[in-house]
């Protein structure tokens, strides 16, 4: 009783304190309030994208799946060598980087379609054509890889919609091999991604037309420019630069080509020209063989892709004077 | 309409070479949309359609002897409630909790007086540009016993640096005054936060929550590496298991098939009809909610091409 008295007269007399004298001590509490407010999603982030990169040390050590990795034997940088001595290994990995380049290179040589995609499209007066070829052709982007090859499936399978079409027309008579073929796999993979990504790729650059000051066009069209001059030098340089940016990422997520699209269309006769890194580090990693020699892989690319993010931002801040991050 | 009105008196007449000029563009465009639109089509119409026919790739370009028998039948199948039930699940909650954390970081990653503000916004940003890898994730989600439970789906997604930075930008755009004003007035963090910030910034958190909803839908690696419980597996993943399957396909059809003693043809699964079911239930949500948020989508890019 008395103790809560006095507590209440301690409180009632700090509350009687004027409200300036509270005011420094509480802003200084304050910053730390502020902080600890965050710091549960701090956490969160530590949790998920620092503490992983912990993993790498599995990178070191043989590894084999049910042990703790105190029980394996550490192997240095035995799985480092190995993927440029090990002449099978070498000849894998050969095999690999020539998928991974062939893909990010044929999605560098098709980065201008969405552009020329944009500049036709801006060309098209009728208003309504111009709103349903733009909702249509995103649509795509917003579907799954999985669903992409459900499409596929469905429509060019041995029994899909193309060969029971060209069949009952008695164009063939056996099922044309499609999907399930080592043939002109990666023009069929840069196909699909130009037919998932080309309608969505091509919305950055409308936006960055509609922004350009129709008094622009109105004054060459005055000087009697025509619509190829107009398109050659006034709307091509202005949306340059999104161009640029867009290819500099482009190059700096060379070797990350996702696993998505490759995975959901690999199968066994087209996995010599399919397997790309990122399929790769997934399919000797979790399917199989070594996590360790995996997670080596991983490490290498990841530093790869840091050292082209750093070079090609360096590229754009010299010939820009701007990053792109 | 400005366009026009100015276009009009500049352009006299249309040339013979303006005209093949639009007819080439109205063309390929037109070509394009189609190939775009039409695959959705085709798996919607053959769903509908009578099996056999669809069997017999009849059902080209106009749906016959509708029936949505295959609806029915293909939520018979097991694992197939469930997972519709996961991949809402994880759409539902995991957009509401990327909403949040990227609302609440976003404003607070504004409030200056923050200890090392600056610090923790560079940590949590400077994430987007590397990531460990698949090997050392799985790793790290058996580490924190994720593996194998729903959360998978959901805690590794709330913090997503992209996000909390368009939302910082917008909330910087309200106008201060509008905080102060509330501060002087006695609002603490929280009410400013709940009372000025997220009212103030719902066009950017609509556009948070259509990408983070949208991307949960269509996750499919994740379910991939870290899931092996059949319970858990989502819609993506099932259609995925389905697609590939052929053979045990064909047997859940025969065991769904003898329940009605005499199947109709028409109405009498077959693996086709089954993958084309489900492609079109996985595919329903997003043709529909998209013409509706389209606008939100392109917000969201033109505010990360800003910044990117």
């Amino acid at each position: 009783m008395k103790m809560s008295k006095e507590e209440s007269a301690v409180s009632g007399g700090s509350k009687a304190v004027p409200a300036k004298q509270q005011r420094p001590g509480g802003k200084s509490s304050e910053k730390y309030r502020l902080f600890l407010c965050i710091v549960p999603f701090l956490i969160l982030v530590f949790l998920f994208s620092y503490f992983p990169l912990y993993g790498w040390v599995y990178a070191l050590y043989d590894y084999k799946a049910p042990l703790k990795l105190s029980q394996c034997d550490f192997v240095g940088l035995k799985w480092f060598k190995a993927l440029f001595s090990n002449p099978t290994q070498v000849k894998q990995l050969l095999v690999v980087m020539k998928n991974t380049f062939a893909m990010s290179l044929l999605g560098i040589a098709t980065s201008f379609l969405p552009v020329l995609f944009a500049v036709f499209l801006n060309e098209v007066k009728c208003k309504w054509f111009k709103n349903i070829v733009q909702t249509l052709t995103t649509l795509p982007n917003f579907i799954s890889w999985t669903l992409v090859y459900s499409v596929a499936f469905c429509l060019f399978s041995s029994t899909g919609m193309l060969n029971s079409l060209l069949q009952d027309m008695g164009i063939i008579t056996e099922p044309l091999k499609i999907l399930d073929s080592d043939k002109h796999v990666w023009l069929q993979m840069i196909l699909w991604s130009t037919w998932k990504g080309l309608g969505w790729g091509a919305i950055m650059y409308l936006a960055g037309i509609a922004g350009i000051d129709m008094e622009l066009y109105d004054a060459a069209s005055v000087d009697g420019a025509g619509r190829w001059q107009r398109i050659k030098n006034i709307t091509i340089p202005l949306i340059m630069p999104t161009y640029f940016v867009m290819l500099m990422l482009n190059v700096a997520n060379f070797l990350n080509n996702g696993m998505d699209q490759y995975f959901v269309f690999q199968n066994s006769f087209n996995k010599q020209h399919i397997q790309v890194l990122d399929l790769y580090v997934y399919n000797i990693g979790m399917t199989g063989k070594s996590l360790s020699l995996a997670t080596a892989i991983g490490v290498l690319k990841s530093f790869v892709s840091v050292t082209l993010l750093a070079i090609v931002n360096f590229v754009s801040k010299k010939t820009r004077g701007e990053s792109i991050l | 309409m400005k366009k026009e009105d100015i276009d009009i008196p500049v352009k006299h007449k249309l040339t013979s070479r303006d005209y093949v000029f639009h007819i080439c563009n109205y063309l390929i465009f037109g070509l394009f949309t189609l190939i775009c639109a039409y695959p959705f089509y085709y798996l919607i119409i053959n769903s509908i359609s009578a099996n056999n026919l669809s069997a017999a790739g009849d059902i080209n370009f106009i749906p016959k002897e509708i029936q949505f028998q295959n609806y029915i039948e293909v939520f018979k199948l097991s694992g197939l409630s469930t997972a519709v039930l996961v991949s809402v699940g994880r759409t539902v909650i995991g957009a509401a909790c990327t909403v949040f954390a990227s609302a609440f970081l976003g404003f607070m990653f504004t409030q200056e007086k923050m200890w090392h503000r600056k610090l923790w916004y560079r940590i949590i940003v400077i994430t987007m540009y590397f990531n460990a890898g698949l090997i050392p994730m799985f790793m790290t989600m058996k580490t924190l016993h994720l593996t194998n439970t729903f959360w998978v789906y959901i805690i590794p997604a709330i913090v997503q640096p992209f996000n909390v930075i368009m939302v910082k930008t917008y909330v910087e755009s309200i106008p201060v005054s509008l905080f102060e004003a509330a501060e002087i007035d006695g609002a603490g963090l929280f009410t400013r936060f709940f009372k000025i910030a997220l009212p103030s910034s719902t066009p950017i958190l609509a556009t948070v929550a259509i990408w983070a909803a949208v991307a949960q839908w269509n996750s499919f690696q994740d379910t991939l590496i870290y899931i092996t419980d059949q319970k858990l597996y989502s819609l993506q993943y099932l259609l995925y298991t389905y697609l590939n399957q052929a053979s045990s396909l064909a047997t859940l059809v025969k065991s769904t098939g003898s329940v009605q003693a005499v199947a109709n043809l028409a109405t009498q699964q077959t693996p086709t009809s089954i993958r084309m079911t489900i492609s079109v239930i996985v595919v329903l949500p997003i043709l529909f909610i998209y013409p509706m948020f389209q606008k939100h989508f392109v917000k969201g890019m033109m505010i990360g091409a800003v910044k990117g």
